[in-house]
């Protein structure tokens, strides 16, 4: 579904990526853990080129979206990308923000992409917000209905950058009851995060990233109770 | 009642004398000329604002442009305009460079020129508020699939717009008193008639004192409108 290979990039004179090679498979849903400044957030950004990788290939369901011919617009409706910060439009209510791509990228009516707006609002238990700013939306709202706003494309697969890091600790509950019911919808999602009990309940793969490279791989059980790598080791003490 | 007619009365009273008064008859005789002239500043300031932020928009789009040439043009024309006095382009555009093009009239040639001069500070105004709308914005909106333009438009502009609008009212002020430069070609607005008067009447302190006075009341109606779009703005 997603394949990584040989990605190196840098930022200036610091290299953040150092030689990634990873395959998310179809279906699956993969925690990125690992210290700040990592990587991991950079990785992501790659997969959905945000930011360009400086060497190697990424591919998505077979279509090569580092190679300079790809039409890179076409692939980013099929991969859907949840901010830290939310990134809602906040000239646009709640409707609108959810409508807008649909309705401007693929051209379905209006009436068609508010009917799967309202849907989605009712999924992540949003629907008498539909007409409301975003300025009137609490933190865990804002980044629900970022998540509808990702869906309304369809996508194939989901990124999730950090998505509860900005939330009051009494609102990253209902975003990850969000997400959860995506994977268990079998959606594709790679979500970089700190909150280890959601990877380690609901991921079925956890990467552990330091200093630019995948440091351990594994299942969750394995990773979170008896991980090899002592810098795994040592991470997981200090943040468990 | 005894207020009011008392009032009117004295106001009365108080125009006659005033009348007396060689240089307030000559003003007052004058102030068809003048409100003639005003609506003459008018009519270039927002006809030369309404083609300047059409360039502008292209010229501080082109600003933020990743082709070199798109963003050299754009930033020659900002630097020219910006950093050459208008008086000096006036009379450079009126009498040097607009005869070469067409058989330029006044009018014509103070709207061309004004509104080069005032598209390249609306151009700076544009390029500050795209800039100061927030970087995540263009990545939401190109993550969910838009191109560069599509994202622009739907997304960065709307937003951009509302914080463009005070630095743009300044600009409008900040050009409608300019325009009084335009005297120098001849061009029949309200410097150029408090100048003629002026000529004939040899009354300077009425003369131009009415002349400021006039400006300052359009520049005032200008800022009170001003404020009032910015709160308006705020509150949405």
């Amino acid at each position: 579904m997603i394949k990584i290979q040989d990605v190196y990039k840098s930022f200036g004179s610091l290299q953040v990526l150092k030689g990634i090679n990873y395959h998310v498979k179809p279906r699956e849903v993969v925690c990125i853990i690992g210290p700040s400044g990592s990587g991991k957030s950079t990785l992501l950004r790659c997969i959905n080129q945000l930011e360009q990788v400086d060497s190697g290939h990424i591919f998505i369901d077979g279509e090569e979206l580092t190679h300079p011919g790809t039409d890179i617009n076409k692939i980013r409706q099929q991969v859907g990308m949840v901010f830290q910060l939310f990134n809602l439009f906040p000239h646009k209510t709640t409707l609108d923000n959810i409508t807008m791509a649909p309705t401007k990228i693929k051209g379905i009516s209006r009436a068609e992409a508010e009917d799967l707006a309202m849907r989605l609002l009712g999924k992540v238990g949003l629907q008498d917000k539909a007409h409301v700013y975003p300025s009137n939306l609490s933190g865990g709202q804002k980044q629900r209905v970022a998540i509808a706003r990702a869906l309304a494309m369809q996508p194939k697969a989901m990124l999730f950058d950090e998505p509860t890091s900005a939330l009051d600790p009494e609102m990253v509950g209902e975003v990850l009851a969000v997400m959860k019911d995506l994977a268990n919808e079998g959606m594709t999602m790679v979500v970089v995060s700190h909150e280890m009990g959601f990877a380690r309940e609901v991921a079925d793969r956890v990467l552990f990233m330091d200093e630019g490279i995948i440091m351990e791989e594994g299942d969750p059980e394995v990773i979170f109770s008896n991980p090899n790598n002592p810098r795994t080791q040592a991470f997981l003490s200090k943040v468990l | 009642m005894v207020w009011i007619t008392g009032s009117l009365v004295f106001a009365t009273s108080f125009i006659d004398s005033m009348m007396q008064i060689r240089g307030f008859r000559i003003v007052v005789q004058h102030m068809p000329s003048f409100m003639q002239g005003a609506l003459v500043t008018l009519e270039i300031t927002a006809l030369s604002v309404a083609l300047g932020m059409i360039l502008g928009l292209f010229a501080g789009l082109g600003k933020l442009s990743k082709s070199k040439f798109i963003y050299g043009l754009a930033t020659v024309y900002i630097d020219f305009f910006r950093g050459t006095p208008l008086f000096v382009q006036i009379l450079l555009f009126y009498f040097g460079i607009l005869p070469l093009i067409y058989n330029n009239g006044v009018f014509s040639s103070a709207i061309i020129i004004c509104a080069l001069n005032s598209g390249a500070y609306i151009a700076e105004i544009v390029r500050s508020g795209i800039q100061a709308v927030d970087k995540g914005q263009m990545e939401a909106a190109r993550s969910l699939g838009m191109n560069h333009s599509q994202a622009m438009r739907y997304v960065i502009l709307p937003q951009a717009y509302k914080i463009v609008i005070p630095p743009l009212i300044n600009e409008f002020i900040a050009l409608l008193k300019d325009t009084s430069l335009l005297s120098a070609i001849s061009v029949m607005e309200l410097t150029h008639r408090g100048d003629l008067v002026y000529a004939n009447t040899y009354e300077p302190a009425w003369v131009w004192g009415a002349v400021a006075l006039i400006y300052l009341v359009m520049t005032k109606a200008l800022s009170v409108l001003g404020d009032y779009a910015e709160r308006r703005l705020a509150t949405e």
